[in-house]
């Protein structure tokens, strides 16, 4: 395995890559989703999409917010050239829901949001509490590597180039000629 | 936003290495040795170190009050002492204006400046309150990983220097790269083809 900051840096393309095609997955593959993750009811984008656009050495930050923003202004970024950077999903399995945003470039987890748990009200009650959350806040861990597993067998295939980069820009053409 | 909160950030770490033997006592061992220390009142600025998840201002790590089920849950404390640079400037003045009065002198030298600088920040270091931050940790010992309930850049890399000195084992922090070699399960083809690869144009 290569040097943590050296790699960190050297593939900091990837993370951003990979919530580049979720968006893409999360819109018009359904299918693999369910394949990917079982329990799977939906995966949809919450209220935020973050995208960078590098031209030269200036970059561009476009942000949306809000729980039902239009995305039309990330499809026509994407179409210049920038890369999704940060992702809010909305995740439901079973009668249950999470909200969280992952980053690309670290892959950290922010504004986890599980389903609600039973109120603690004495110290022994903490430990089940705790069995509780840790299995809610397992579920979106596993979905995260289920779909980075996937994504990253994709990406170091030849299936990368030859399939699914075309498949996102046929997307990402045909939605910004609708707008 | 620790453990328990209603909405949480976290980094996620994958441990390398295992325990010879008696997890809990080592880790009991190394928790214990490597507990937060109070530092108000003394003449320190940050202490960082374990604490208990339960009773975070309170330490205890007998037995095995650590361990829930087949995880393991404690927290991390960092506690600092800052002081606002316009109080250290205010008593830096008042002094400066006693050493100038008593010497007969117009002016201070470099050096006497730089000494009623430190003389004042010792001074007021061992008067204000830390602050402490509380950053909880859950290890899944037989999945070898680590939530860190936090994205602060600053308290991630605290954690990986008190973990390692702790434990003797390294975490590695989950980012995309390391994901892909640590828990993608790519063959070692896959792993050449990774080596090689560099950014996508999506854009035409």
């Amino acid at each position: 395995m290569l040097d943590i900051s050296f790699a960190y840096s050297r593939y900091i393309f990837l993370g951003n890559e990979f919530l580049t095609w979720l968006w893409f997955i999360v819109e018009n593959d359904g299918e693999r989703l369910n394949k990917i993750e079982e329990e799977l009811v939906s995966l949809n984008i919450g209220n935020r999409i973050v995208l960078e656009n590098k031209i030269n050495d200036a970059v561009e930050t476009i942000t949306i917010l809000g729980d039902d923003a239009g995305l039309e202004e990330g499809i026509i970024s994407l179409g210049k050239g920038a890369v999704v950077t940060e992702i809010n999903l909305l995740y439901k399995s079973g009668d249950n829901e999470w909200r969280f945003t992952i980053k690309g470039e670290s892959m950290n987890i922010s504004n986890l949001k599980i389903p609600e748990t039973a109120i603690v009200e004495s110290s022994e009650e903490i430990e089940g509490m705790v069995l509780e959350k840790a299995y809610l806040y397992e579920k979106v861990t596993k979905l995260i590597d289920n779909l980075f597993r996937e994504f990253i067998k994709l990406r170091v295939s030849g299936k990368w180039s030859e399939s699914v980069v075309p498949g996102i820009r046929k997307w990402i053409y045909s939605q910004k000629n609708d707008l | 936003m620790g453990f328990l909160s209603s909405t949480v950030s976290m980094a996620r770490y994958k441990i390398d290495g295992k325990f010879e033997e008696q997890i809990l006592e080592t880790v009991a061992e190394g928790l214990k040795k490597n507990m937060i220390s109070e530092i108000d009142g003394k003449p320190v600025d940050k202490a960082v170190g374990w604490t208990s998840f339960e009773k975070p201002f309170k330490p205890d790590f007998e037995g095995s009050s650590f361990s829930i089920g087949a995880y393991l849950i404690f927290s991390m404390r960092m506690d600092k002492k800052i002081i606002p640079p316009k109080i250290i400037k205010k008593h830096v003045a008042v002094e400066s204006a006693k050493l100038l009065a008593a010497s007969g002198r117009d002016y201070l030298s470099k050096n006497e400046k730089t000494a009623i600088k430190d003389r004042v920040i010792n001074a007021l270091i061992l008067r204000i309150p830390a602050t402490p931050n509380i950053y909880d940790i859950f290890w899944n010992y037989e999945d070898a990983e680590i939530w860190f309930f936090s994205s602060l850049k600053s308290a991630n890399e605290e954690f990986e220097t008190l973990f390692a000195r702790s434990f003797n084992l390294t975490p590695i922090r989950l980012f995309p790269y390391t994901m892909a070699e640590l828990t993608a399960g790519l063959t070692n083809a896959q792993r050449d083809a990774l080596s090689n690869i560099s950014s996508t144009k999506f854009a035409k």
